[in-house]
């Protein structure tokens, strides 16, 4: 068994008299393809947000490569080395593919005010370092050719292509991807699917929010299981598909799935 | 294909650019005395508009106050010089540096807003500092009369004081500036700068310190502004709060709006707009708002990106990496 590259330990939010997320411990080991799954309002992304530094958690701690980042600002974690997606796109729209992908490089690169007036050459280094990191992901992806195209113009499957490219530009030890399948087609997952593996293959330790079981059953090494804000069960795929409680959680028990299908 | 003909464009550019700065210099020794003074008056407004679209244009954060920074500059000038009798060569970067500081000051507390909040605090800073100023504090800012009899800029042996030598003064800076901001555009921090005002949480989540990145925007707005002011000052020799009032941020928030945000040309040409259209137009002074207004709801419906939009700069990009 890997190091756990990322721990979640007891973390609680709440929002209003809503919580969220209810002493949620789980970890996702080094090297291997995570799989956050769960129930639509199982509290996936709150925690997705909790670990980035979007939210801030009531209580419990966050540990990255031994480090604590609970609490810290989303900048210092992506610093750290963590990059994220996001479920709803938030691309930059009116900037150029390129440009999109270069956000990635700000926090791997330094040039301050005065050195980007001057122009200096340590400064021109850097701005050639961040197109060369740029070209690099957006080919990763396949996505170089339109690096000219705004990104607000792209189709949708290659805007969810675009923010893995972008999120990769900050050279993360670990990416999280908050259902990068929503949206796609058959084809378009399947090739998600593979660049997913590939960049697995490259060192990165991948986490992922997926509804689409298909995907987390052929992708993912580990996998946690949400329900109602609490972790119901946590481990490889098979023993997540032997889970009484996950079984239940997902397809309800007998006659609860019989009153809801009646009411659609 | 585009990138071809980019590539050949460049050099024609350059000689456009090369002629209609060759045009700006020999203006005044054509225009006569009260033109190059428009003109004059012109490049303080284009200085303005270019530090308001740093704030408004690059990062996008809605500053309707920014007459408050232009006040600092100028008071900053006017007082230290009148009271202290620093020579006012000294204080234009000294103004700047004050109005800049004022402006991290004033913006720390507020940098956490977005948008329409922002917008009316800022209001809220050019009516405070407009009314604190005509109530005199400690007999320094003279009231509603303001500060008289300010001292020209002295170098060496020669004295800022014709038209002429305020339209050089103020080309020479404007110059610099534009191409200060034009590098930063192209730059780490230019981008990051646009990255907040297109969505600011995925540029928090990019690892861009979102929080420094806006102050540093407005510190450096404000440090501009004050550098006009203190041109202002110094041209004038007299000062008062009426000239910083809120309508005053209103011309210069739409000179960015009209110019097309983010665009550095467009400042320009909005300033142009603003600026000269009124001096075109002084034979029908009574119906100016009249045509403003109306010019300012057709641009609206029918061209809301602006005169002048900002182009990418990807072509240039593709150039470098075709091959």
């Amino acid at each position: 068994m890997e190091q756990p590259l990322l721990q979640v330990i007891g973390v609680r939010k709440a929002f209003g008299g809503l919580l969220a997320v209810n002493d949620v411990d789980f970890w996702v080991p080094e090297g291997q393809i995570a799989s956050l799954i769960g129930p639509n309002g199982a509290g996936k992304t709150t925690v997705f947000n909790l670990i980035t530094g979007i939210e801030t958690p009531d209580a419990g701690k966050i540990l990255f490569a031994g480090r604590d980042i609970t609490g810290c600002p989303p900048h210092v974690i992506t610093r750290a080395g963590i990059a994220r997606t996001f479920q709803t796109l938030r691309l930059f729209p009116n900037l150029t593919c390129l440009e999109n992908v270069m956000a990635g490089q700000h926090v791997r690169t330094k040039a301050g005010l005065l050195s980007s007036i001057l122009h200096t050459r340590r400064q021109r280094e850097e701005e050639r370092q961040i197109c060369d990191a740029a070209r690099r992901c957006l080919d990763k992806v396949g996505l170089w050719h339109l690096r000219a195209e705004l990104a607000k113009n792209l189709s949708y499957g290659d805007q969810r292509l675009l923010e893995i490219a972008r999120a990769l530009a900050t050279e993360p030890s670990l990416l999280i991807l908050d259902e990068p399948a929503s949206g796609l087609n058959n084809v378009e997952t399947a090739r998600l699917m593979e660049l997913i593996r590939e960049i697995r293959d490259e060192g990165i330790t991948i986490l992922l929010i997926e509804h689409d079981m298909d995907v987390v059953m052929g992708i993912s090494e580990w996998i946690t299981v949400l329900d109602n804000g609490r972790k119901i069960g946590q481990g490889t795929p098979e023993d997540i598909q032997q889970n009484e409680e996950v079984i239940v959680a997902y397809l309800g028990k007998e006659e609860e799935d019989f009153s809801w299908n009646s009411c659609n | 294909m585009e990138v071809v003909s980019e590539a050949k464009e460049f050099p024609r550019r350059r000689l456009i650019y090369g002629a209609l700065f060759l045009l700006l210099l020999i203006f005044p020794f054509k225009a006569g005395p009260y033109w190059t003074d428009v003109a004059t008056f012109f490049g303080i407004y284009v200085l303005l508009g270019l530090s308001l679209n740093i704030i408004v244009g690059e990062v996008g954060l809605f500053n309707m106050g920014h007459a408050a920074f232009y006040a600092l500059g100028a008071y900053t000038t006017g007082i230290l010089n009148t009271v202290w009798g620093i020579p006012t060569v000294w204080l234009l970067p000294v103004s700047g540096i004050l109005a800049g500081g004022f402006g991290y000051l004033l913006t720390r507390p507020i940098i956490h807003l977005r948008g329409d909040y922002l917008l009316i605090v800022t209001i809220g800073l050019n009516e405070i500092l407009r009314i604190t100023l005509i109530n005199d504090p400690w007999g320094l800012t003279g009231g509603p009369n303001g500060v008289l009899g300010i001292k020209r800029m002295r170098l060496g042996s020669l004295v800022i004081s014709r038209p002429i030598h305020f339209y050089f003064l103020v080309l020479i800076i404007t110059t610099l500036v534009v191409m200060a901001l034009l590098r930063l555009q192209r730059s780490r921090i230019g981008r990051a700068w646009n990255y907040i005002r297109e969505d600011e949480v995925a540029a928090e989540a990019m690892g861009i310190d979102v929080r420094s990145m806006k102050l540093l925007a407005f510190v450096l707005g404000a440090g501009l502004a004050g550098i006009a002011g203190s041109i202002y000052a110094t041209k004038m020799m007299i000062i008062s709060p009426e000239s910083f009032t809120f309508w005053e941020s209103i011309v210069l928030f739409t000179i960015v709006v009209l110019g097309g945000m983010g665009s550095i040309p467009g400042v320009i040409v909005g300033s142009a707009v603003m600026m000269i259209l009124p001096e075109l137009l002084r034979d029908f002074m009574q119906y100016r708002m009249l045509f403003f207004g109306a010019a300012m709801v057709v641009m609206m419906v029918f061209r809301p990106q602006g005169l002048w939009p900002s182009k990418r700069w990807q072509l240039e990009m593709g150039r470098e990496t075709e091959e």
